[in-house]
């Protein structure tokens, strides 16, 4: 037998695209835009090759709705963009999340405000996590700090929308989706046979549209327009995001048990937060981090744990500054919470890190 | 002979029935329904039968008129 | 020999018998009805999958014995579009209104027509913008008042009445496209023959049909409804002309 190499580089934009057909997506639209154009271009070729639909849309707008279209269907859907398109698909968001539809959108983040440019950013933490679109809604947010990560995350959003009917959003950054990392490899083959097709699903959707053959007509819809409806349509809404909530928070804790800075940091930024806590541990400055997996629901327990015993958090994001928000909310005064973030394309570094690291330590 | 059936409870008074009647055998009740509208009403004329054209359930928006033949 | 009598009209199957809660003499009921007469001659309503835009028909469900689902406005076709692909044995149909399908929708309209989808649409032209008190649509005539035009539609302004039909009828994904109305029993026998080819084109697979409807709005055009239905063939037809473009 010969010996195959368990692991291959790719891009994480086309590793998460992969994920997407090895998680039984089968339907995808997307619009260009910089830097997730790897996500389509992998989709426009792979999508025939699995029996299953890419469309490239006419805008965000149009791609969204397909999705909406084609999840309402019964297919496991999803769609890309990056910031700008991302601000342009939340009617969609609003709309599926409203109509309890599963979907996953990759949002692979770059600078903002307006057109503000093509390099990574984190600046939609808000967007992402606080709504977006109209409505009291909220998206699962999931934050890969790895190409791996991003691959298993992507599948996890798939099962995740499934389960909860409700919209995923894999958040990454520009960083992320253009860079190669090894990942283990996937194992298309070895799907069940009946995943392989357009209709793929897990479970069967007892609230897909598929014509109303021997059974009541189904409809999907947000319009509620009787007197208490909506509110009991949207306590029903709450009533699950309560449960996603208390199932499905998700962090990574390093050193947690004897820190006096824990610093705070997700996705690409994570990364450098943790090369900077192993500096400042090898420096003696007893520092730990913790990585934000789920962005919504936040992982807030291990902050008001540590909130007695640690002297800072230091949350660090490339960003001016917003999952810091949650973190404050998340040690109900508890603690103080310092910052350190740079925008519009400029990733804090190591050194930056330690410096502030240096200054708390004081 | 054809025949109208209409459902005065479905009658939201648009009289496009009227209008298109050419006989002019339907018109409007005196009395109102539950809608509170004065619906309409088939009214017999001496020497004039209805045709069973349909024209008046083709432009009853409210599915308000059965033809029979 | 009274007994014998067969029924010659009556609501037909796949329509609820339900009170609609559009206004009287709207023409949105007749159209809702024609729908259902083709998709039940067709035999096809175990198969058929509706959407709804938003506007004044958003309830169509409510009426309609098929599945159902309500989209974004304007974003209708790309909703069918993801409905289509993923199910092509079924018949997808949407259902729009000018402010939906030739205003906050063209380009979803426009794209979903030259990608040559294999889609049924029932396009609902009343000039007006029902649902939100009778604003200017993209299809209002000059000289129309509406609530936002109230000296009247002026195109120094507001610019021409949106002949989306014309646009569509030249690209080629497009296979089907004729102009009907509801103005008159004869206009609504042509009419319901248009909707039935419409959805035919599809059972057949034969791609991109559209059905645009001359419909009226008695209530935003300050009309009595036989009123606003002469007004369809003495105003509305000659700057929106009936008949088959493509």
């Amino acid at each position: 037998m010969s010996k195959e190499a368990k692991k291959f580089l790719i891009t994480g934009n086309e590793a998460i695209a992969e994920a997407a057909i090895q998680a039984g997506c089968r339907f995808y639209a997307g619009y260009p835009i910089t830097p997730q154009n790897e996500v389509p271009t992998y989709m426009s070729r792979r999508m025939p090759e699995v029996g299953g639909v890419f469309i490239q849309a006419e805008s965000e707008l149009a791609a969204i709705n397909m999705v909406f279209g084609a999840s309402a269907a019964g297919t496991r859907a999803m769609t890309s963009s990056s910031s700008p398109g991302i601000s342009l698909k939340q009617e969609g968001i609003s709309y599926l999340a409203g109509c309890q539809l599963p979907a996953v959108i990759v949002n692979i983040m770059r600078g903002g405000p307006g057109l503000g440019n093509i390099a990574p950013a984190q600046s939609d933490y808000f967007q992402a996590t606080k709504g977006g679109g109209h409505g009291d809604y909220r998206c699962i947010v999931l934050a890969p700090s790895t190409v791996q990560e991003a691959v298993d995350l992507t599948a996890l959003a798939f099962d995740l929308a499934d389960k909860y009917r409700n919209p995923v959003i894999v958040l990454g950054d520009g960083m992320l989706g253009q860079m190669m990392e090894p990942v283990e490899k996937f194992k298309m083959p070895a799907l069940p046979a009946g995943r392989q097709n357009l209709k793929c699903k897990t479970d069967k959707k007892l609230w897909e549209l598929s014509g109303a053959k021997n059974r009541k007509p189904r409809i999907i819809r947000s319009l509620f327009l009787g007197e208490g409806v909506l509110e009991n349509w949207n306590k029903a809404l709450q009533n699950k995001y309560r449960k996603i909530e208390s199932e499905e928070k998700r962090y990574e804790g390093f050193h947690l048990d004897d820190s006096k800075i824990i610093l705070v940091a997700y996705g690409t930024m994570a990364r450098v937060a943790k090369e900077a806590m192993r500096e400042a541990r090898s420096h003696g400055i007893k520092v730990g981090l913790i990585r934000p997996i789920s962005l919504w629901p936040f992982p807030a327990e291990p902050f008001l744990k540590l909130s007695g015993k640690i002297k800072r958090f230091l949350v660090v994001e490339m960003s001016a500054g917003q999952m810091i928000e949650d973190v404050r909310l998340a040690v109900e005064g508890r603690a103080k919470v310092d910052f350190y973030g740079r925008t519009g394309g400029s990733i804090p570094s190591k050194e930056e890190i330690l410096r502030q690291i240096t200054l708390i330590n004081k | 002979m054809p025949k109208i059936k209409i459902n005065r409870e479905k009658c939201k008074a648009c009289y496009l029935c009227i209008a298109h009647c050419p006989k002019g055998l339907i018109v409007i009740d005196s009395e109102l329904n539950k809608m509170g509208v004065k619906p309409v009403k088939f009214q017999k004329k001496k020497d004039v039968d209805c045709i069973g054209c349909a024209f008046c359930a083709l432009v009853c928006p409210d599915c308000g008129i059965e033809v029979f033949k | 020999m009274k007994k014998n009598k067969q029924k010659f009209f009556s609501r037909p199957e796949s329509m609820y018998d339900r009170l609609t809660h559009y206004c009287p003499g709207c023409g949105h009921g007749i159209i809702h009805r024609l729908i259902c007469e083709a998709v039940d001659e067709l035999k096809i309503r175990e198969k058929v999958i509706a959407i709804a835009p938003v506007g004044c028909a958003v309830l169509a469900y409510d009426y309609w014995d098929f599945d159902c689902i309500e989209a974004a406005h304007g974003r209708a076709l790309a909703v069918a579009t993801g409905i289509k692909r993923v199910r092509p044995e079924n018949i997808v149909f949407t259902y729009q209104g000018d402010g939906d399908l030739a205003a906050i929708g063209t380009a979803e309209t426009i794209h979903t027509a030259n990608r040559g989808e294999n889609l049924t649409v029932i396009f609902v032209n009343n000039a007006v913008y029902g649902m939100t008190g009778g604003q200017m649509a993209p299809t209002t005539l000059l000289g129309q008042k509406t609530a936002t035009t109230p000296r009247g539609r002026d195109n120094k302004n507001e610019g021409f009445p949106l002949k989306i039909s014309e646009m569509l009828a030249i690209l080629d994904g497009v296979k089907y496209v004729e102009r009907v109305s509801v103005s008159s029993p004869q206009e609504i026998i042509k009419a319901k023959k248009a909707v039935k080819q419409a959805f035919q084109n599809q059972v057949d697979g034969l791609g991109f049909s559209l059905v645009e409807v001359l419909s009226s709005c008695p209530t935003y055009w300050g009309m009595k409804p036989k009123q606003a239905m002469d007004w369809i063939k003495e105003v509305m037809a000659k700057r929106f002309p009936l008949g088959r473009l493509k």
